[in-house]
């Protein structure tokens, strides 16, 4: 009770201190000491003392009136916020008086504390936002251990099964093939939807919810097509099917076949890649049905993605293990077809192994912007000591007052606490904006990835706020922890002092080169890269090309005639004026998904994985593909309409294969077998990229249209006319051919932009990392140059005025930042082409000792500098010696 | 030398009751005589310690105030003890006391008897 009564008295003794009222009590205690005194005085003095001796033996021995009051109001009230109160007011004066210093502060931090929440929003959305699945931590995808690892889908339907029935590890497992088209008819309108096809077990497997109707079970399956429902996604319910909730139990046609609707999957749902949002889900039984074919039988194609849930308690490596041991078993049942291959689990979400590249890109890039503040913060300690050292004789003055150092630090401590919250909270804003501006951003708008300010990024930002008070904050603290009042009352600028008080900041300063000449050269690197990613050699031009894509799955055509008609399309639009070349290809370069096909030497019996030689990408084209898409021909002929299935199979391959199969003999009449049959090379192309510019060089097979059964065609048309014009003839003339087929056209160009997306984004941010390091260095230079000339404004002076030559004044003036500024470069270079592993994740081609990036980052230091120094060089030059040594 | 001991903390508090329990009402200045005249110097109170003492025990309660004149005629603040005080003084007795006996039969306690065990057995007694 007492307890609770003393803190109630002294919550309001706070309150009412904080509105300005007299500290309670103080008028007593300060009547009864004067009293005590005069009484005690009067005693001494009849004890025969002088007046004046009297009252010096009173106040002796009633001891220090002030210290007791203090002591007494410390009781009184809450000791800690009553003061932390008093700092916080004093430490907002402060910042009022020299607004310049404030400002400068407040947007150094904004900048950097910015520019870490916005990576960090970016981060979360991405890598630390869980999947929306239950227990996402114990769900796992299969991968393979090596060889196509480009490849999403890695396992049979049979295979699958087989690992289903025989592991002892997962409490369940599920398939997904994830490149499900369809055309969707309801109601006389048809659009085109892609989506996954997935096994029964799996919306139970990730435990979800639908949002309405229900999902489809394990149960619903019996056998191939046995089970034609369709489960839609929220948003392809919402914008194709108005949001009627009387869509349930509904039948809509999924590329010609009924399919029932039964339920419509949650708004956050959207299976288990981040970045794909899936239109439908429908049983894998029922592939047939939408594909044409399915893989339900063949233990040859790979057609699905294997998710599994472990059991409790089982660790990944034991299932890991045990799978391994499956997949073996398997290759000896199915030499033919299994070959054991070594599995793993990653986590599902992004894209398999891309997650590995994204999450070095995410961190490294957050890796950067953390040195970003760290500079910052280097920059600011320098700052604010300069502050408590121009601060000195008042805090001398205190400490001699009776003031405690702790005291002192805590109320500088306060100061930069209240900075950086200040800081950062701009910096909160600006990330904001600047974070809903990139959810606008296709990227990211497509993957619907909100990267937003949540919980945790206000925590990061905090935390960092709090972090850099601490880290900049200390500097100044330091330096009042160690002074000696008196030393800093005599005068504060004593030679020896001199140079020791200015170690701490060069360090600073030096430190904060370093990491800004790291981040130059970083974006220096980028910036280079990106200039060598536009201007690789794709291997084809897509400049003045552009792509026709007609979709023919309404059109029902088989082998010959459809053939024929492509043939007829082909020479329609190769007629058409301005038009100078023209061909088809099942797909073109980079447009994703890439995956080797197995070719075997001839003479091969087993077509067993494991006995074939490479694993190259195939694109099948009509003959003048090549010439369309301006891929030189090296040697031989291209494929040509009489290379049909009733000749000899021929393939153009580019140089890589070539090399790879026949070293240096020439490959023209070679023979390899693909697809199972024995195929002769008639030329050799040129090399180019295929899936990515980041790959290496990559065999690729160009068989003849005419000879594999593809469908898909991409028309490839160049011409010499704007694009605009050169879509609506094409339009027109595909349409008068087709009628029923939709044709979409796009430049070329346009649509590799996604491709060189990863090198724009990257150099954006290390764009603006380099731009903010550089800003950082400017001003730590001129901050420190700026105050070594204030502070020795009267030794340059008397320099001046003993005849000094102005080289020797500007060297005495801006000598130590600019030895620092070299030794600081030197140091940041190295870090760079240590960190050139770190760059080579983010940077397409990274090589930060190439001459050029070294010579731009040097040079681009030495202008920093020269900027930097040239205001307070000017100074110190302009001193008038008269005028300061009146001053003092 | 003599060394003069620091008054513990809380310590004051209860000197100051006893002091006007003993005396009846009196002004801090006697108060402080008081305390002086019964340590027999051996304790060096700064005498300014008392008021913030004084001032606390009033707001509690346990000590009441009014002017008086004092022996030499000046106006002064006569403290006396009220019932509250009173039972504080009594509480913080035999705390004291309670305190004093322990430390003290911890100081009188030789290594033989912890091994036998009879400091537990006196405790219980």
């Amino acid at each position: 009770m007492r307890a609770l009564y003393r803190l109630i008295t002294r919550l309001l003794n706070v309150t009412a201190m904080c509105r300005g009222n007299e500290r309670p009590g103080d008028a007593r205690l300060r009547e009864e000491m004067e009293s005590h005194l005069a009484a005690q005085t009067e005693a001494n003095i009849r004890a025969g003392m002088t007046v004046g001796e009297a009252r010096r033996r009173a106040r002796l021995k009633f001891g220090a009136v002030e210290a007791i009051r203090e002591d007494y109001h410390a009781e009184k009230g809450l000791h800690f916020v009553e003061n932390l109160w008093l700092d916080v007011r004093y430490a907002l004066r402060m910042l009022r008086k020299s607004p310049t210093f404030t400002a400068v502060a407040l947007l150094t931090l904004m900048l950097g504390i910015g520019a870490n929440v916005v990576v960090f929003g970016v981060l979360n959305a991405v890598l630390l936002r869980p999947l929306d699945v239950s227990n996402p931590q114990d769900l796992y995808q299969v991968r393979h251990k090596q060889w196509m690892t480009g490849r999403l889908l890695t396992t049979s339907y049979p295979a699958l099964e087989d690992y289903r029935q025989r592991n002892t590890t997962f409490s369940g497992m599920a398939g997904i093939n994830g490149y499900s088209h369809a055309s969707l008819s309801w109601r006389n309108t048809v659009s085109k939807v892609s989506g996954d096809e997935v096994t029964g077990n799996y919306f139970d497997l990730l435990g979800v919810q639908p949002d309405l109707g229900r999902f489809f079970h394990e149960e619903d399956e019996h056998g191939p097509d046995s089970a034609p429902y369709v489960v839609l996604s929220n948003a392809l319910w919402r914008s194709a099917f108005h949001a009627d909730r009387g869509i349930v139990g509904t039948t809509v046609e999924m590329n010609k076949h009924p399919f029932t609707v039964v339920g419509v999957a949650s708004a956050k749902f959207h299976g288990t890649e981040r970045f794909v949002w899936p239109d439908y889900w429908l049983p894998m039984v029922n592939q047939g049905q939408v594909e044409g074919w399915d893989s339900l039988h063949s233990r040859a194609s790979m057609g699905v993605t294997v998710i599994g849930r472990l059991r409790p308690g089982v660790t990944a490596g034991q299932a890991t293990d045990n799978l391994n041991a499956i997949a073996a078993e398997l290759a000896r049942e199915y030499p033919e077809t299994d070959d054991g291959q070594p599995l793993r689990l990653v986590h599902p979400g992004l894209y398999g192994d891309d997650g590995n590249v994204i999450r070095g890109f995410l961190w490294s890039v957050d890796l950067l912007a953390l040195l970003v503040l760290a500079a910052a913060c280097a920059n600011l300690a320098s700052l604010f000591a300069a502050r408590a050292a121009d601060r000195s004789r008042e805090l001398a003055l205190r400490v001699a007052l009776g003031s405690t150092r702790r005291r002192l630090v805590r109320q500088l401590l306060t100061e930069a606490v209240i900075v950086s919250l200040l800081g950062g909270a701009a910096g909160l804003v600006g990330a904001d904006l600047l974070l809903g501006v990139l959810n606008r951003w296709p990227l990211f708008a497509e993957a619907h990835l909100a990267a937003s300010v949540d919980g945790r990024v206000y925590l990061a930002g905090l935390t960092l706020a709090l972090g850099s008070a601490l880290l900049f904050g200390m500097a100044p603290a330091g330096q009042v922890w160690r002074s000696n009042p008196l030393q800093m009352m005599k005068g504060g600028q004593v030679g020896s002092m001199h140079l020791r008080r200015f170690a701490l900041r060069d360090l600073l300063l030096g430190a904060q080169i370093a990491i800004c000449t790291l981040l130059v050269t970083a974006s220096l690197v980028a910036v280079r890269g990106m200039a060598r990613a536009m201007h690789a050699p794709l291997g084809f031009e897509p400049r003045g090309a552009v792509l026709a894509d007609i979709d023919l799955s309404q059109v029902e055509q088989t082998g010959d005639a459809a053939l024929e008609k492509e043939k007829a399309m082909i020479g329609a639009v190769r007629s058409i004026p301005g038009v100078t070349a023209v061909g088809t290809v099942s797909r073109t370069p980079m447009t994703g998904g890439m995956h080797g096909v197995p070719i075997f030497r001839p003479g091969t019996t087993e077509f067993k994985l494991n006995n074939a030689v490479l694993s190259p990408y195939v694109f099948s084209m009509s003959p003048g593909y090549l010439n369309a898409a301006g891929t030189r021909l090296l040697s031989g002929r291209d494929v040509s309409w009489q290379d049909t299935a009733k000749t000899p199979y021929v393939a153009v391959v580019n140089e890589t294969f070539a090399r790879k199969m026949w070293g240096e003999t020439p490959a023209i009449g070679q023979r390899f077998i693909l697809n199972g049959k024995l195929t002769e090379v008639v030329g050799v192309a040129e090399d180019g990229k295929y899936h990515d510019l980041q790959e290496s060089p990559h065999g690729v097979v160009y068989p003849p249209l005419s000879q594999i059964e593809d469908s898909g065609a991409v028309f490839v048309v160049r011409s010499e006319r704007p694009p605009n014009e050169i879509a609506a003839a094409l339009k027109r003339t595909l349409g008068g051919i087709e009628p029923n087929a939709p044709v979409t056209v796009q430049n070329w160009s346009d649509t590799l932009a996604d491709e060189l997306l990863p090198a724009r984004a990257a150099t954006a941010a290390l764009g603006v990392m380099g731009l903010l390091a550089a800003m950082l260095a400017v001003t730590g230079i001129f901050g420190m140059a700026a105050y070594s000339v204030s502070r020795r404004m009267k030794e340059l002076g008397i320099r001046g005025a003993l005849g000094a030559r102005r080289a020797q004044v500007v060297s005495a003036a801006v000598g130590r930042p600019m030895v620092l500024l070299g030794a600081g470069s030197v140091l940041g270079l190295l870090a760079g082409i240590f960190a050139s592993r770190l760059l080579a994740r983010i940077v397409y081609q990274a090589d930060p000792s190439d001459p050029v990036v070294v010579g731009g980052a040097v040079l681009t230091m030495a202008l920093l500098g020269l900027a930097a120094c040239a205001i307070p060089a000017q100074r110190a030059l302009s001193v008038d010696p008269s005028k300061l040594m009146r001053e003092e | 030398m003599k060394q003069k001991k620091d008054v513990q903390q809380g310590t004051l508090a209860l000197m100051l009751l006893k002091t006007l329990d003993v005396l009846g009402p009196l002004h801090g200045y006697g108060i402080a005589r008081r305390i002086e005249q019964i340590s027999g110097d051996l304790l060096s109170v700064n005498q300014g310690t008392l008021y913030p003492v004084l001032l606390r025990l009033e707001q509690e309660g346990a000590i009441a105030s009014e002017w008086g004149p004092s022996e030499n005629n000046r106006r002064a603040r006569f403290y006396r003890l009220t019932r509250t005080g009173h039972r504080l003084l009594d509480a913080e007795k035999r705390d004291w006391e309670q305190t004093a006996a322990i430390i003290a039969r911890f100081l009188e306690v030789k290594a033989e008897e912890i091994e036998t065990g009879q400091v537990k057995a006196q405790g219980r007694a």
